[in-house]
């Protein structure tokens, strides 16, 4: 079973095209801010109307313009944990469990089924300004799956928290959802948190879905800019195709790719850890413009010599022993394989 | 001493009270979701009875509700009822004016509910009477009260309009305001401080017995958190 989507939406100047289909499994939803992932995900809960498209969630139509279907989200059975969880202020962890169960004569036995599970028994009487960030979550979930949805949508549930929190609710939010057997459409902006807890990932771009991938695949090879820019990647340039190497006119130089390279391609991106302090192929004579002394790493900004004025600088990221040992720090001479040159395309 | 007066202002006080509370949550609910332009517009005649001087409100409840007039006449006809010169017409006086304090408290209290937790309710499969019910009223318990308690003062108190569309009947329609502007018109300062006497005390229980329901809320809720 499954969940299909493919919507429309214009909100003011902003379009959201979508398109993507998950199975049981976890599906990240990876972009930038203000590119539609939450848009898309209230439209999949029903809180929020497409204008034209198809939803479908294990062979129920959810909504679909064509033949005015639109369920109201009651009926849609998707569970949506909100980023600060929207347990009801004025009930107790209890009360909020039992509200959403609706079978009146299993209610009580279900309610201290999901207190013991989720290690709520003690604190079941608070209320939930009362708990912690970890209890809050814990209340969230045992809710939802109170609710048996067909699907769980997580709405950037982890990015309001700290570091140290943020690491823990992330292990008890992948314990919770192991043992859920539909979908989930995990939202972030955090490639890591995607690619710790989901093997698959669909890119939004300016509100345009990218085809589903796994999140290896995005990280090796990212095709668009926007996914290079998930994916972690820092430089990128305008290119020319020249054969099986790009001209770079912004450096003036020429850069190998070792493969034929599309008659489509205007940009590539260099993540910043393939740049090589090495006089190897692509190599490029550089002025250090500005040294960032990061806790584990040295990050090096980057002026190529040969660089037209405006030219943005290059990040270089290396372990600190690397640097410390390097006998010039002004200027340098970098690198880079001609296998790690992202050619990107134009959507 | 005649206590009917006391009586018909308590009587009249509640039954608008409950009308306003019930009108007023509704326009409250349904207008806050509106678009701006037109809550905008709703708003300044929602509210206009607030600034209106009450001998204007009343003058304008006698176009609408006089025997001779649109919805008088068609009272009359229908069910031989005469909206004007009853005990329950004051009831209308104080409806109109009392509204406005209701439904613009109630709407800043629905207006600062986080709507995430309706959205989520939903999702939940709740009802929306059920979210309506046990999770927006609680959580705007505060504002809502705080505009019941100022609608049913302002319609204890309310004088202007009552006075001229219920007017002053002993024993039929009088008030306590209708009556202490009465017996002082006719001398009777001794009548007039009685009821005076009689409102003060009135008004101090009121309020004595909302600090008391506030106050027990508030420890009832202690750590209660919000």
């Amino acid at each position: 079973m499954a969940l299909s989507v493919d919507i429309q939406k214009r909100l003011g100047d902003f379009r959201l095209a979508v398109q993507f289909e998950a199975g049981d499994e976890p599906l990240a939803l990876l972009g930038a801010s203000g590119c539609g992932k939450s848009v898309t995900l209230r439209c999949i809960a029903g809180t929020m109307t497409p204008d034209e498209g198809r939803i479908t969630l294990d062979g129920v139509t959810l909504y679909d313009s064509a033949a005015g279907i639109d369920l109201p989200p009651q009926r849609r059975r998707t569970g949506y944990l909100f980023q600060q969880y929207a347990l009801f202020p004025n009930m107790t962890v209890r009360q909020n469990i039992a509200a959403v169960i609706r079978n009146r004569s299993r209610r009580q036995a279900r309610t201290g089924e999901l207190l013991r599970r989720f290690r709520l028994e003690d604190v079941s009487e608070l209320r939930p300004g009362q708990l912690s960030g970890g209890q809050q979550q814990r209340t969230a979930l045992a809710r939802i799956l109170a609710s048996e949805p067909r699907a769980i949508l997580l709405d950037e549930p982890l990015s309001a928290l700290d570091s140290f929190l943020k690491r823990q609710l992330e292990l008890e939010l992948a314990e919770t959802l192991d043992r859920f057997s539909g979908t989930v459409l995990w939202v972030s902006h955090d490639r890591g948190e995607a690619f710790r807890n989901c093997r698959r990932v669909c890119v939004l771009d300016g509100g345009r879905s990218q085809e589903v991938r796994t999140l290896e695949e995005l990280f090796r090879r990212p095709d668009t800019e926007a996914a290079a820019r998930l994916s972690g990647c820092e430089n990128f340039v305008d290119v020319l195709p020249a054969g099986t190497a790009v001209e770079v006119p912004e450096w003036g130089v020429t850069l190998e790719c070792r493969r034929p390279v599309p008659e489509g391609i205007r940009r590539a991106g260099i993540r910043a850890r393939h740049l090589l302090p090495a006089e190897a192929e692509n190599a490029l004579s550089c002025q250090v413009v500005r040294v960032i002394r990061d806790v584990f790493s040295v990050i090096v900004l980057l002026r190529p010599e040969s660089a037209a004025p405006g030219a943005p600088p290059l990040r270089m990221e290396l372990d600190r022993s690397d640097w410390e040992t390097l006998p010039d720090q002004t200027s340098l001479t970098v690198s880079v394989d001609p296998e790690n040159i992202l050619l990107l395309q134009e959507l | 001493m005649d206590w009917y007066p006391l009586c018909n202002s308590i009587r009249i006080a509640a039954i608008s009270t409950a009308a306003v509370f019930s009108l007023g949550l509704a326009a409250a609910y349904y207008i806050a979701r509106l678009p701006r332009l037109v809550k905008g517009a709703l708003d300044v005649v929602l509210t206009l009875p607030l600034v209106l001087p009450p001998t204007v409100v009343g003058w304008l409840l006698l176009c609408l509700l006089g025997p001779r007039r649109p919805l008088g006449a068609w009272a009359q006809s229908v069910f031989g009822l005469r909206l004007v010169m009853t005990w329950w017409s004051a009831v209308f006086a104080s409806v109109v004016v009392a509204f406005p304090l209701m439904y613009r408290t109630a709407r800043g209290a629905f207006e600062s509910f986080d709507e995430t937790l309706a959205e989520a309710g939903q999702t939940l499969g709740l009802s929306n009477t059920y979210l309506f019910w046990r999770v927006r009223m609680p959580c705007c318990r505060q504002g809502i009260l705080a505009g019941t308690v100022l609608a049913f003062a302002r319609a204890l108190g309310e004088y202007g309009a009552t006075s001229m569309i219920a007017g002053y009947t002993p024993g039929h329609t009088a008030t306590i305001s209708t009556t202490v502007y009465q017996l002082w018109r006719t001398g009777d300062d001794a009548g007039a401080m009685k009821w005076v006497l009689v409102n003060i005390a009135l008004s101090a229980v009121f309020l004595l017995a909302l600090n008391l329901l506030e106050s027990r809320r508030r420890t009832g809720k202690k750590g209660g958190g919000t």
